[in-house]
């Protein structure tokens, strides 16, 4: 690509890349998002490939195959779109890309079995526009992820990319910039909702040499993946936010932290920077302007507290990441104790947004408090899993029942976690909250960074109180006393509940222990540390008693707790746990009542899992 | 343990900046070369990065990304997230514990295959899933896990 000096410069490429692209008469979307990935979408994007130049519909007559990131609908992977016409696809294997090149790329018309099947009306969706999935959504941060090859600049460009930096950097000053922002109300979107613009005018204001901006990129919560999408698929509307708040705050040099576990997401942040660059979108004097920028891409070590703004400001500098305390703000002393703007992935990728759309559209979205919009990961015990984005201020309901298409078959909804490790879960009866910062703390749970877990009557709260608890300590740094040792106690102390070890008087143990943990521990991962186990505790207290009192985990979850019987009148003898059991426990003929032998039961819950008429059951 | 060979360092350290923050990021080159992080490539390190090889130690012991001992051939690893957590995560490593004889964390006596666990891999959507060498099989069944790990297809549909 050729070295852009000036935003006419940028505006003639992209009408030159658009005439190209009217040009062409039908391209071939392969999603190869990180669901579709783990669902074999390569092959699949190689099959289609191959199918193109063997049935001559390739590029040199108009055809074109583009493999993108997340197109969102997870749960319906490998997925295909063919344009025009938003021509979905859905659970495609590589032996469809035949009938798809030879129907629908080289022909016009549809391969219906692969069409997505609405359960709600029985009939086919023609294009994904159609389906409730979608069609109940709305994308502004990952609004082109999907549609465009995260590897091309040129795509990034023909779709709009670059046009918000120009009118930034020509058309407005800095500060003009940060007031944009402040007025459009963005609160950050890694989990605790500051107001973006106020945050980049503290670091404008506080003295220092050099100002840093940072994209935080550790997605640490387990659950939740939205950030890697939009790294995977759509790395320019990062950067390109990111040399947005650069020039407002006075930046000339940027970083990216990624986890290591996302190695697709830092090659394509490496490339992305390193076509910017090339383009000169990035570097010295961008777009021809006297304003100059780069940006560098560090790579994580896979330590969830790096995720902290300070701890992730030590681990870019080659430290160990342990936290600061509070009182040094990393706005005036941040990276190498400069004044530094930390942002989230998904608060860059909506900063160009608003820079073209403006404030009013922005908040013409989501609550009065939080607007905007929203991306989430939808996941465990749900229909539709994937990524999706809506606006604040939309229930609980309408994102798991609405998008999600609510829970399995005979199923039945339990609660829904929220906020990672830092957050909490919530039951039924907090189904019609709002979805925005404020009422999912007020809940006691809390928005975080967007994962959505699901969980369904066989997960037991215990358990994920527990899960959660394991999982902080083995994250802490260690540093400080109360968030180090705190949490192990925590830990035994619910392990001896899920082991049937535990006295009544373990729970107010656990109120105490979580109090201090809260109060004492340096940074936010201690501080929020009890969460998941104090939400749990408020809203299902009934189902640790019975771990307590009972000795009996209702969802059969805790192996020592949980003694599996079949119900004889439900049991239709089909045999399929006998099969399933991996030790050999269960006894029965065909078509008769089968039964569990107890002391052969490992508990394992395979049963449970294959029966089809729901008979295996937690003995009373 | 026979002393590794140490001649690929160089190249990797003019890959870095002399600086101390380049340190996390050469660890992660030397790591992905020798599969661990050869005790003897302390000094080396610690003296393109400025810092002392305490420091080296520290950081290599804090980060999970990074490994004193050598790691397998083969590097399992089953998502601990809590949408696999959730569909079952548990079953898949209990399943692959049982099968391979291995504890996770722990690399077979012979030094081809290391199991582990990872908090996420950010595809909850296909929970639970399970990387195999840098690549990821989503939805996979407690009956089928020994299987694709000992390198076999699962099913048809993976074709
Ligand atoms: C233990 C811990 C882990 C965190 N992990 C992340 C993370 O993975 N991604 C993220 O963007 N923010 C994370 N945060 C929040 C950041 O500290 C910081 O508030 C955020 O990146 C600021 O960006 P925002 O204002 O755009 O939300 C974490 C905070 C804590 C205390």
């Amino acid at each position: 690509m050729q070295r852009l000096t000036s935003p006419d410069a940028l505006e003639k490429l992209r009408a030159e890349l658009a005439g190209k692209r009217q040009a062409i008469k039908k391209t071939v979307f392969v999603c190869c998002g990180p669901g579709c990935l783990a669902n074999g979408s390569r092959k699949i994007a190689d099959a289609i490939g191959l199918q193109m130049e063997k049935q001559k519909v390739d590029a040199s007559v108009g055809y074109r195959r583009c493999t993108t990131g997340c197109h969102g609908f997870c749960e319906q992977g490998p997925l295909v779109i063919v344009q025009p016409g938003d021509i979905f696809y859905c659970k495609v294997k590589p032996s469809d890309a035949a009938t798809i090149v030879e129907r629908t790329v080289k022909g016009d018309e549809l391969v219906e079995r692969l069409l997505y099947l609405d359960p709600g009306t029985k009939q086919r969706c023609k294009a994904f526009t159609e389906i409730p999935f979608y069609a109940k959504q709305t994308r502004v941060a990952l609004a082109r992820i999907g549609t465009l090859d995260p590897t091309d600049l040129g795509n990034a460009i023909a779709s709009g990319g670059y046009a918000s930096l120009a009118k930034a950097l020509f058309t407005m000053k800095p500060d003009q910039v940060i007031d944009l922002v402040d007025r459009s109300g963005l609160r950050g979107k890694g989990g605790g909702g500051f107001l973006t613009g106020r945050k980049w005018r503290s670091c404008v204001k506080a003295p220092g040499d050099r100002r840093y901006v940072i994209c935080n990129g550790d997605e640490g919560d387990p659950g939740a993946f939205m950030d890697r999408a939009t790294m995977e698929g759509d790395p320019h509307c990062v950067i390109e936010g990111m040399i947005i708040g650069a020039y407002a705050v006075g930046s000339h040099e940027g970083y990216v932290y990624v986890r290591e576990e996302y190695p697709l997401a830092v090659e394509y942040m490496q490339l992305g920077v390193d076509e910017a660059r090339k383009a000169g979108l990035l570097g010295d004097n961008i777009l021809g302007s006297d304003f100059s920028f780069d940006i560098k891409i560090s790579r994580g070590g896979g330590a969830f507290v790096c995720g902290e703004s300070s701890a992730l400001m030590r681990s870019v500098e080659g430290k160990v990441g342990e936290p600061r305390a509070k009182y040094i703000h990393s706005v005036e002393r941040g990276l190498w104790d400069q004044p530094t703007v930390l942002n989230n992935v998904e608060t860059w990728a909506t900063v160009p947004v608003i820079v073209q759309k403006g404030v009013d559209w922005f908040r013409s979205m989501g609550t009065k408090g939080s607007p905007g919009t929203k991306a989430f990961s939808l996941s465990g015990q749900v229909r539709n899993t994937g990524l999706i984005e809506v606006p604040m201020g939309v229930t609980l309901r309408e994102v798991i029942f609405g998008i999600g298409g609510g829970l399995f078959k005979r199923r039945t909804f339990k609660a829904v976690q929220t906020g990672g490790p830092s957050g909490g879960c919530l039951p039924e009866d907090k189904l019609d909250l709002a979805v925005d910062f404020d009422e999912l703390t007020r809940a006691g749970s809390m928005m975080g960074s967007g994962g959505m877990i699901v969980m369904d009557d066989r997960a037991c709260m215990v358990d994920v109180a527990r899960y959660f608890t394991a999982f902080l300590v083995d994250e802490s740094c260690g540093k400080c006393v109360p968030c180090r040792e705190g949490t192990k106690q925590l830990l035994a102390l619910l392990t001896d509940i899920t082991h049937g070890n535990a006295t009544e008087d373990h729970l107010a143990r656990i109120e105490a222990l979580a109090a201090t943990i809260m109060q004492a521990s340096l940074c936010a991962l201690g501080k929020s540390a009890p969460n998941p186990v104090l939400s749990t505790l408020k809203q299902f207290r009934q189902e640790y008693l019975s771990h307590i009192e009972k000795k009996r985990c209702p969802a059969g979850v805790c192996k020592p707790l949980t003694r599996f019987v079949i119900d004889e009148e439900t049991c239709t003898g089909c045999g399929l746990c006998l099969k399933a059991c991996p030790v050999d426990a269960i006894r029965g003929e065909k078509k008769k009542p089968h039964t569990i032998e107890p002391s052969k039961c490992i508990t394992c819950a395979a049963c449970r899992e294959v029966c089809p008429v729901d008979a295996v059951e937690v003995a009373s | 343990m026979k002393t590794p060979d140490l001649t690929k360092l160089d190249t990797i350290l003019e890959r870095h900046e002399a600086a101390e923050r380049s340190l996390i990021q050469v660890l992660q080159d030397v790591q992905k070369e020798y599969r661990y992080l050869p005790r003897e490539a302390f000094e080396k390190v610690g003296r393109h990065c400025g810092v002392s090889v305490a420091r080296v130690y520290s950081t290599a012991t804090f980060y999970k990304a990074f490994s004193l001992v050598p790691q397998g051939e083969k590097l399992v690893r089953v998502c601990a997230g809590t949408a696999c957590h959730v569909r079952g995560a548990g079953l898949l490593l209990d399943e692959l514990e049982r099968a391979l004889s291995l504890e996770p964390g722990k690399t077979s006596p012979d030094g081809k295959i290391t199991l582990k666990t990872v908090n996420c891999v950010g595809a909850c959507a296909m929970a639970p899933c399970v990387m195999i060498d840098g690549e990821a099989h989503g939805n996979v069944k407690p009956g089928e896990v020994v299987t694709l790990v000992k390198g076999g297809r699962r099913d048809a549909a993976a074709d």
